[in-house]
């Protein structure tokens, strides 16, 4: 027995087309993953058409990703995806901005969203990608005097020395 | 010393010759003789050792089964885990120490009381083990002093149980205090001068220079080692 395949996000390609009209961001699919691809100009617009008059109320995840040396990609070298979950029709869209070298940058969701905060901390800390209007961007796993960011591909495996001026206790000192 | 029978004056008891108790003074005398007050009270520290149990990884829940009944611990004095540094004698270290946690196992290390000593727990405390990477500290005793290492990943309990046996041994030859340790240690700590004045972000070839005692060849030779990856 077949069933009429229905296409979830139907109702929030209809809000999205009337409310920002056409050109704003590119589609690809992976699986049963929808991403929208937007310019890091327009990301806040569309996340805000998208939490308020979509009801994707809830941020699932935030992170980076860095595509130096990946094969066949062609857009931006850094990207930072939203996976966003209407609580109420359980979809998910994921919204993908790509930035690039020098000084990536990107505007903050944390006013949209708070559970932003930490994960943009985050991002900041393992890419070094900037988040404009974040109240408290500082890193969150690394030490505060570290000085790299360690998640970008030319970063070397076994770092670059930042433990080099650590105490050592000898026997007497201690 | 004073420990046996009063043999004179007016303590002095008058006892027949060739008993039970007169053959057990003779021994506590002739003990006293050979070792010195510092081996009683070395043999008193050695059986009663207080773990400070620092597990920060899948290394602990072996230590933990030391400290059951079934490979019992308690059976070499060893079983008062505390989690005060300023109750304990002894740190285990089990487990990988990342390189922000490394100040607070320093700090703990610098909180135990004198005497005290310490064993560096599986591949990950001794060596960095398998997470060869920049948030991994390529072993503990780089940084606080060692005195003895325990191999496998998890060490099996009863290579924790001879480790302690060893370090009983250790301590009654006359603690660790001014023991010297691994030679190859020394080396690191010899470079630590030139260490201290080359700011952040600058490799420091001599930092991990040492690596050649594990069998690694690194492409150019261990002083080269992080020139190519800063350029
Ligand atoms: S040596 Fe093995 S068991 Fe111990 S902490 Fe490392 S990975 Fe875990």
């Amino acid at each position: 027995m077949s069933q009429a395949v229905t296409d979830p996000h139907a109702t929030t390609f209809k809000t999205l087309a009337t409310v920002l009209g056409d050109g704003v961001f590119s589609t690809s699919q992976y699986l049963d993953n929808l991403r929208l691809h937007v310019p890091a100009s327009r990301l806040i617009e569309l996340l805000t058409v998208l939490k308020n008059q979509c009801g994707f109320s809830f941020l699932a995840e935030l992170g980076g990703t860095d595509y130096l040396g990946y094969p066949g990609h062609t857009r931006h070298r850094f990207e930072v995806h939203y996976v966003l979950l209407n609580i109420d029709t359980t979809e998910r869209l994921i919204v993908k901005a790509g930035v690039d070298d020098p000084n990536p940058t990107l505007p903050s969701a944390y006013p949209l969203w708070r559970g932003a905060d930490w994960m943009e901390r985050e991002v900041y800390d393992m890419y070094g990608i900037v988040f404009e209007g974040h109240p408290d961007l500082r890193r969150i796993l690394m030490p505060e005097e570290f000085t790299a960011f360690p998640l970008r591909k030319d970063y070397p495996l076994r770092g670059r020395g930042e433990r080099h001026n650590f105490q050592k206790l000898s026997r007497e000192q201690s | 010393m004073a420990i046996g029978l009063p043999k004179s004056g007016s303590g002095a008891i008058d006892v027949p010759e060739n008993t039970i108790i007169t053959r057990l003074d003779a021994t506590i005398d002739k003990l006293l003789d050979q070792v010195g007050g510092n081996q009683i009270i070395n043999a008193a520290r050695k059986y009663s050792l207080w773990p400070m149990p620092f597990a920060t990884a899948c290394c602990g829940i072996e230590l933990m089964a030391v400290g059951a009944s079934r490979f019992d611990i308690a059976r070499f004095g060893a079983e008062v885990m505390r989690f005060s540094p300023r109750q304990c004698d002894l740190l285990i270290v089990a487990g990988r120490v990342s390189m922000k946690m490394l100040p607070v196992l320093q700090r703990i290390w610098l909180q135990m009381p004198e005497p005290k000593w310490s064993i560096s727990m599986g591949a990950c405390a001794s060596t960095g083990g398998v997470f060869d990477t920049y948030a991994v500290v390529q072993g503990v005793d780089r940084f606080i002093p060692i005195d003895v290492y325990i191999p496998g990943c998890p060490p099996r309990p009863e290579q924790i149980l001879r480790a302690l046996l060893d370090l009983q041994t250790k301590i009654q030859k006359g603690s660790s205090l001014g023991s010297k340790g691994l030679p190859e240690v020394f080396d690191a700590e010899r470079a630590l001068p030139e260490k201290q004045i080359v700011p952040a972000g600058i490799p420091f070839a001599s930092e991990r220079g040492d690596e050649d005692r594990f069998g690694y060849r690194l492409p150019g030779g261990s002083a080269l080692l992080g020139k190519n990856e800063a350029k």
